[in-house]
């Protein structure tokens, strides 16, 4: 048995961020090379989409369910400001304090301040994909804070220096031997079994100490509910539940698409969200909580409602229904794509087809460029997204946003890709000139045509096409050609 | 006059959209789709000016550039009274992309021709089962055949069962179900180039379910996905074909009873 002190474990790769991660082909290449990890990416996912596949299909509602999902969705996003404030002002009714952040930037100084202010050096976390987006553990250590992730999930990430590679469940890639190691390491348990009971035994003990006595909590949101001015969370351990009222002060960030109009329309979501995430009719553990009580839970509670580029998404009338999201990853679990690479490929923690397009609006298109391209469009997570957003389509529309900046001015000029693009256009608007590029390209093609009649290698970005597959040469007749040599006969 | 028992009692003019990579790349599956036209009584027109329906370069970013190929397929195919195209990713396009881009065009009578014509588009299977309502088109094909469901039939068009209600009904057939019907091959356009290595992955996959079935020939409604799917059977040696569904359809016993 490995000695548990002799082995340091990885180093730490840092936040993925978008900024410097590498195109997601590079990084697709790299990932793929990993068996381990794409066994389990498989296995994981195909175990999620079968409960999926089976709890909506005993919903006898279930598209209009999904309907409803996206009604609620469109019409709390063309009513946001409205709906933002109600939040505010009923959140701090109930003794809630409500903070606004712009960016990242100012969200991390506002939690760090938070933090400060609450006398503790250390902070529990529940899962929060929001707090992954603003690399809030990198700030809150930086200022001297501890933070313990306390989601199983994310404690395995934590402890392993790994980094989330799905929205629901972070830690998908990696399998129970790999929990068991990490464990064996970083809690010192040597003699750890490799049994789920086991791996949540290690995990309770680890824990609960840090429930009791750590005093700040932070967590991400759900839903935010206008109405009543409360904050909901799903989910299936209860750890978050302990995170939630054990602590003397509660910070929670949440993006300020998290709003819900009203109480009721809960009804709708906590069908849709635990059915498309993690294929259970009902999460184990559905909290809500309106500002404070004296009497139980956190004395003091903060609401940080972060924009960090919410509103130009917005801005644009055919990316905004990306924003409709609920976090529910049933995209991510169908992508045939994700099931490949997995989710680091992507290079932020939104991964799969949502983060394809989240990715790149919350960069304001000034990084992940490569991500609208990283689908091949089949379409299969519009047809599990539980509030119907057309994940294709808006593929396509960023697609042309790339396609725009890429062929601005004077370098577009040499762009490959868009001077081919434009030639073949040309070609189409003519049927002269497309017979005529029918013939160049037998002509072009023939010296890369085998004795059988097959293509082997192709130059250029059409190489691609050549590494695991040949291309059969073009045939010498058209069927225009054909054509009309049977209407010359008189057939 | 003699008259076959598949033939309808109304004969339709059939404007042919062969799209222009079947145009120069399959110009078998066009062919095919004649012979089965023709057999069951309609009368095929190939409108001698059209070229392609501006997929590659809308679904790759380059949407002004399909602009002027929506035009030029209203234009070619306004008077039809039915549109039949062998590839469901061509009429995905039309249906999904065309009325979104006429309305950015902003002009009435090309929106207006557009939502006559959209109705009387038909991919090639969808022509048969739901505009003819046939399953028995009179086939014969003696082959061990499965059957790839290519996403755009699948999800953009509903084909539903469709294709397979055909291929059941083709005689001497030995349709075999392929695993993960319903997972992409792979092909997804310009992603085969772009994602070259994700691509591949995706296609072992899909070929390792062609291969398990046994089948002598894998069949689509898409030769876009088919070209990709032959691509990697061919390089592997496996000696396992694909065709095009319509090519299956126009199979016919020579013997005359």
């Amino acid at each position: 048995m490995r000695g548990a002190a002799l082995d340091p474990g990885p180093l730490d790769p840092g936040p993925l961020d978008p900024k410097t991660a590498p195109t997601f082909p590079m990084a697709a290449r790299a990932a793929m090379g990993d068996t381990q990890l794409r066994q389990n990416v498989r296995h994981a996912t195909d175990v999620i989409q079968a409960k999926r596949a089976r709890v909506a299909a005993e919903m006898p509602d279930w598209q209009e369910l999904r309907e409803a999902g996206k009604q609620i969705r469109q019409h709390t996003m063309e009513h946001l400001d409205y709906y933002l404030q109600e939040f505010e002002t009923n959140c701090t009714r109930a003794g809630g304090v409500v903070r606004w952040a712009r960016d990242a930037d100012e969200a991390r100084r506002i939690i760090v301040g938070l933090v400060k202010a609450s006398g503790s050096s250390e902070v529990i976390k529940i899962k929060s994909m929001t707090t992954e987006e603003i690399q809030l553990n990198s700030a809150l250590e930086a200022a001297g804070i501890h933070p313990f992730e306390t989601d199983l999930a994310e404690l395995i990430i934590q402890l392993g220096r790994d980094r989330p590679s799905h929205i629901v469940v972070p830690a998908l890639h990696k399998n129970r031997q790999q929990i068991r190691e990490i464990f064996q390491r970083e809690m010192n348990l040597p003699e750890l079994g490799e049994q789920p009971q086991d791996l949540a035994d290690a995990a309770r003990m680890f824990l609960r100490e840090k429930f009791l006595r750590v005093k700040t909590g932070v967590s991400g949101a759900n839903f935010l509910i206008a109405e009543t001015g409360g904050v909901c969370i799903v989910e299936s351990e209860g750890n978050g539940r302990m995170c939630l009222t054990l602590p003397e002060t509660l910070i929670t960030v949440a993006g300020i698409d998290k709003v819900l109009p009203r109480f009721e329309d809960l009804e709708v979501m906590l069908q849709l969200l635990p059915r498309s995430a993690t294929g259970e009719r009902m999460n184990p553990y559905n909290s809500i909580w309106t500002g404070v009580d004296a009497s139980d839970g956190p004395r003091v509670f903060h609401v940080v409602l972060m924009d960090n580029a919410r509103t130009s998404v917005l801005a644009d009338a055919e990316g905004r229904e990306t924003l409709h999201c609920i976090r529910c990853a049933a995209c991510q679990n169908a992508c045939p794509v994700y099931r490949q690479t997995g989710g680091h490929a992507y290079g932020s923690v939104y991964a799969g087809p949502i983060g394809a397009i989240l990715t790149p609006q919350l960069q304001e298109m000034h990084h992940a460029q490569s991500l609208p391209y990283a689908s091949s469009l089949c379409g299969a997570c519009y047809e599990v997204c539980p509030v119907k957003i057309n994940i294709p389509e808006v593929l396509i529309h960023l697609r042309n946003k790339v396609v725009k900046q890429n062929t601005a001015g004077v370098a577009g000029l040499f762009d490959v890709e868009a001077s081919a693009m434009k030639a073949m256009a040309m070609i189409f608007r003519s049927e002269r000139r497309f017979r005529a590029a029918q013939r160049l390209g037998r002509i072009a093609e023939s010296p890369l045509v085998g004795k059988d009649g097959w293509i082997k290698w192709l130059p250029g970005l059409l190489g691609g096409w050549t590494q695991v597959r040949d291309l059969q040469e073009m045939p010498k007749e058209t069927f225009r050609d054909w054509w009309k040599k049977r209407g010359a006969h008189g057939d | 006059m003699c008259r076959s028992p598949l033939r309808l009692e109304v004969a339709l003019r059939v404007a042919l959209f062969i799209t222009c990579y079947n145009d120069t790349l399959f110009p078998e599956t066009g062919k095919a789709v004649v012979q089965v036209l023709e057999r069951l009584g309609h009368t095929v027109e190939f409108p001698a000016d059209q070229t392609c329906c501006g997929q590659m370069h809308y679904n790759t970013g380059y949407q002004a550039e399909a602009m002027p190929l929506l035009e030029r397929f209203v234009q070619q195919f306004k008077h039809a009274e039915a549109v039949v195209v062998p590839s469901s990713s061509c009429v995905a396009m039309m249906r999904d992309h065309y009325p979104k881009m006429a309305e950015q065009i902003g002009n009435p009578r090309l929106t207006a021709a557009l939502e006559t014509l959209l109705p009387k588009v038909f991919e090639f299977s969808e022509f048969l089962t739901k505009r003819l309502g046939l399953e028995d088109v009179g086939a014969y094909y003696p082959h061990r055949v499965t059957y790839h469901a290519s996403c755009h039939g699948l999800r953009n068009l509903m084909l539903g069962d469709g294709p397979m209600r055909l291929l059941k009904a083709v005689r001497g057939i030995d349709l075999v179900e392929i695993e993960g019907l319903e997972q992409c091959c792979g092909f997804g356009g310009t992603f085969a180039v772009k994602n070259a290595e994700v691509s591949s992955a995706m296609l072992a996959e899909k070929t390792v379910a062609v291969l398990n079935t046994k089948a002598e020939a894998c069949t689509a409604c898409d030769n876009s996905c088919l070209m990709h799917i032959q691509g990697a059977l061919h390089r592997q040696r496996t000696g396992v074909k694909t065709l095009h569904l319509a090519e299956i359809l126009a199979g016919e016993e020579r013997a005359t009873v």
